[in-house]
């Protein structure tokens, strides 16, 4: 049997994972499930591929097939995704939020989903586009598993984002008046919170991981326009798979998923690959619609 | 020249209708009920994938081909999308409105899927032919033609709309206007709030699946392409230029937004070189979009919707 699926499922799972934490805490934090939380990621990517242009191009540190100027774009494409959310947040999500329906706020994110990945479409068209066209060698770890210096490289990234995000959501204090705003939102603002800051930096969080997803996915595979929406479905399961509200629980989750999508593309067919998260979310919502370390709703 | 007018008037009202038809549906579900769906498109899927299956005469290559009659069919594709939507209300309504809304998201992913991948069902990419058209012996008299479907189609949006209408002022349309208004209060009055939500949902989802089997025998032939997020979209936005809460406003929307895309569309083509027609497509889906959410964030009620009341 070849192993290969679980380094391709690990990788998978992590842009899912990435994705999946802002989705969770945009849930947790704003209330709604933000259908424009993909068109982030494919913002983020091609914000990256812009300002790589600008810089001249990505000459490759070797082995990988980027360099410095990547990692340097995407971490300008963040803070630019980060000022797409807050505008966004700005012109509609904040005024349809002061009204107190929620569900309303989830149609505007679909109006606005729409809109984005469509404007994408019309400036870049919808052709799939890339960082580089190099091809890499793999390396083989054993047991049949090949890894490419890229590979290696983001896997590295993901975990320094995700214990940093941990790290910050756990011990920083806006992490802790993040946490306490999700769980009781009168009770924080007696307390003093900043309402308004808490709910920045759960924009400037989500979509700056979703842009580094996004990034991710644009070296590992390729940046289309659509790139978002056909993650969107594995971002959404994972974060209710992990629980609503919870970080490790998102990423776990993602791993899950993309664990399992790459045994559907294994053992079943590529062509179904799409359906799992489907199944996944049926699963979790039938038997344990809190996640894995959700809480009971009140 | 003027008959041609007249046939394709015919056409165009006729789309729109099938439009107008899922609108009601949304309006059902949203409008009366308050329930989110953001995967119409899978619904139609079915209704239409169902129709053709139960009516298309036999065929070598896939199950099904039972030619049965046309009526028939769209009783089949009712059922079958209403059983589908009963089960995704049976699996997310106890949950928060947010569950129900990806999980609708996630059914038209699968449907979709299922629509290309299961050739032995669905045909693949290639879809269903030769669905049975209703007036087929006319066929070769495009104005007779036309305005015959025009009249079945008619027909079936009156009889949908008039039902509809029945509903939402009978005792159950009460009831889920009640607990739309005031969950609480209409708990207290007894009613279970979910077993109310997964009907509504499950007719809204009727609806919708006759309205893709109408649309499927309309044209004749279907592929995975028709059902894509973008219907999903336009139905929304249809439902909210009409205002949602109303029938006549969900038949009224559809018409207006049906013209203004097919208006839009027709003047790009007409003005945008060739290679640039791609791009500005999708220029008219922001526009879209861009709509909708101002229509959100400005009137909410729509044109024909009750007015917004003082909280």
């Amino acid at each position: 049997m070849n192993l290969q699926f679980l380094l391709d499922g690990t990788l998978a799972g992590a842009m899912i994972g990435l994705g999946a934490i802002g989705a969770t805490l945009t849930y947790s934090i704003l209330r709604f499930s933000n259908f424009a939380h993909g068109d982030f990621m494919a913002w983020g990517a091609y914000a990256a591929l812009a300002v790589v242009g600008l810089l001249g191009g990505s000459t490759p540190t070797v082995p990988l097939s980027f360099g410095w100027p990547l990692l340097l774009a995407m971490v300008v494409a963040m803070g630019l995704t980060a000022v797409l959310a807050l505008a966004l947040d700005w012109l509609l999500f904040a005024r349809l939020r002061a009204r107190g329906q929620a569900i309303i706020v989830v149609m505007a994110s679909f109006g606005a989903s729409m809109a984005l990945r469509s404007l994408l479409e019309f400036l870049f068209t919808s052709r799939p586009t890339y960082f580089s066209r190099a091809i890499q060698m793999a390396m083989p770890l054993g047991l049949g598993i090949k890894i490419t210096a890229d590979q290696v490289a983001l896997l590295v990234l993901t975990l320094l984002l995700v214990t940093g995000m941990h790290l910050f959501i756990s011990r920083s204090q806006r992490g802790r008046e993040m946490r306490a705003y999700a769980q009781n939102p009168a009770l924080a603002q007696v307390v003093g919170i900043d309402v308004a800051s808490v709910v920045r930096a759960t924009w400037v969080i989500g979509a700056a991981l979703a842009c580094a997803a996004g990034v991710m996915v644009g070296v590992l595979v390729q940046i289309r326009p659509l790139m978002g929406l056909s993650l969107l479905l594995p971002i959404f399961a994972a974060a209710i798979l992990g629980g609503i509200g919870s970080v490790p629980g998102a990423v776990l989750g993602g791993l899950i998923i993309g664990l399992s999508e790459a045994a559907t593309v294994q053992f079943v067919g590529a062509e179904w690959r799409a359906a799992v998260a489907f199944v996944i979310l049926m699963v979790v919502l039938l038997v344990r619609p809190m996640g894995l370390f959700g809480v009971a709703e009140r | 020249m003027m008959i041609d007018i007249l046939g394709y008037g015919a056409f165009f009202l006729s789309t729109a209708l099938i439009f107008a038809l899922i609108t009601l549906g949304l309006n059902l579900q949203w409008g009366l009920t308050g329930l989110f769906n953001v995967g119409i498109a899978g619904f139609v899927a079915i209704g239409a994938y169902a129709s053709a299956i139960l009516t298309t005469p036999d065929a070598a290559d896939r199950i099904g081909g039972f030619g049965w009659p046309i009526a028939l069919g769209w009783v089949g594709a009712a059922t079958i999308a209403a059983a589908a939507a009963a089960f995704t209300g049976y699996a997310t309504l106890r949950l928060k409105a947010d569950y129900l809304a990806i999980t609708t998201f996630g059914v038209a992913v699968v449907v979709q899927l299922v629509a290309l991948n299961a050739q032995g069902l669905t045909g693949g990419p290639f879809g269903v032919a030769f669905i049975p058209r209703p007036f087929a012996a006319v066929q070769d008299q495009p104005v007779l033609f036309n305005f015959a479907n025009l009249a079945v189609v008619a027909g079936v949006t009156l009889a949908v709309f008039l039902a509809l209408e029945r509903l939402s002022n009978s005792p159950w349309g009460r009831v889920l206007r009640a607990l739309r208004e005031d969950e609480r209060a209409a708990l207290a009055l007894g009613k279970s709030a979910r077993s109310y939500r997964i009907q509504a949902f499950a007719v809204g989802g009727a609806v919708m699946g006759l309205a893709g089997a109408v649309q499927a025998h309309f044209i004749g032939f279907i592929a995975p392409d028709n059902y894509l997020p973008t219907l999903t979209f336009q139905v929304w936005s249809m439902l909210m230029v009409g205002g949602s809460g109303s029938n006549r406003g969900a038949v009224f929307g559809a018409i207006v937004v049906w013209a203004i895309w097919v208006g839009s569309g027709s003047l790009t083509a007409a003005i945008v070189p060739g290679d640039l027609q791609a791009r500005a497509a999708s220029l008219q889906i922001v526009a879209i979009g861009t709509m909708l959410c101002m229509i959100l964030l400005w009137r909410p009620q729509g044109f024909f919707g009750p007015r917004p009341r003082r909280p």
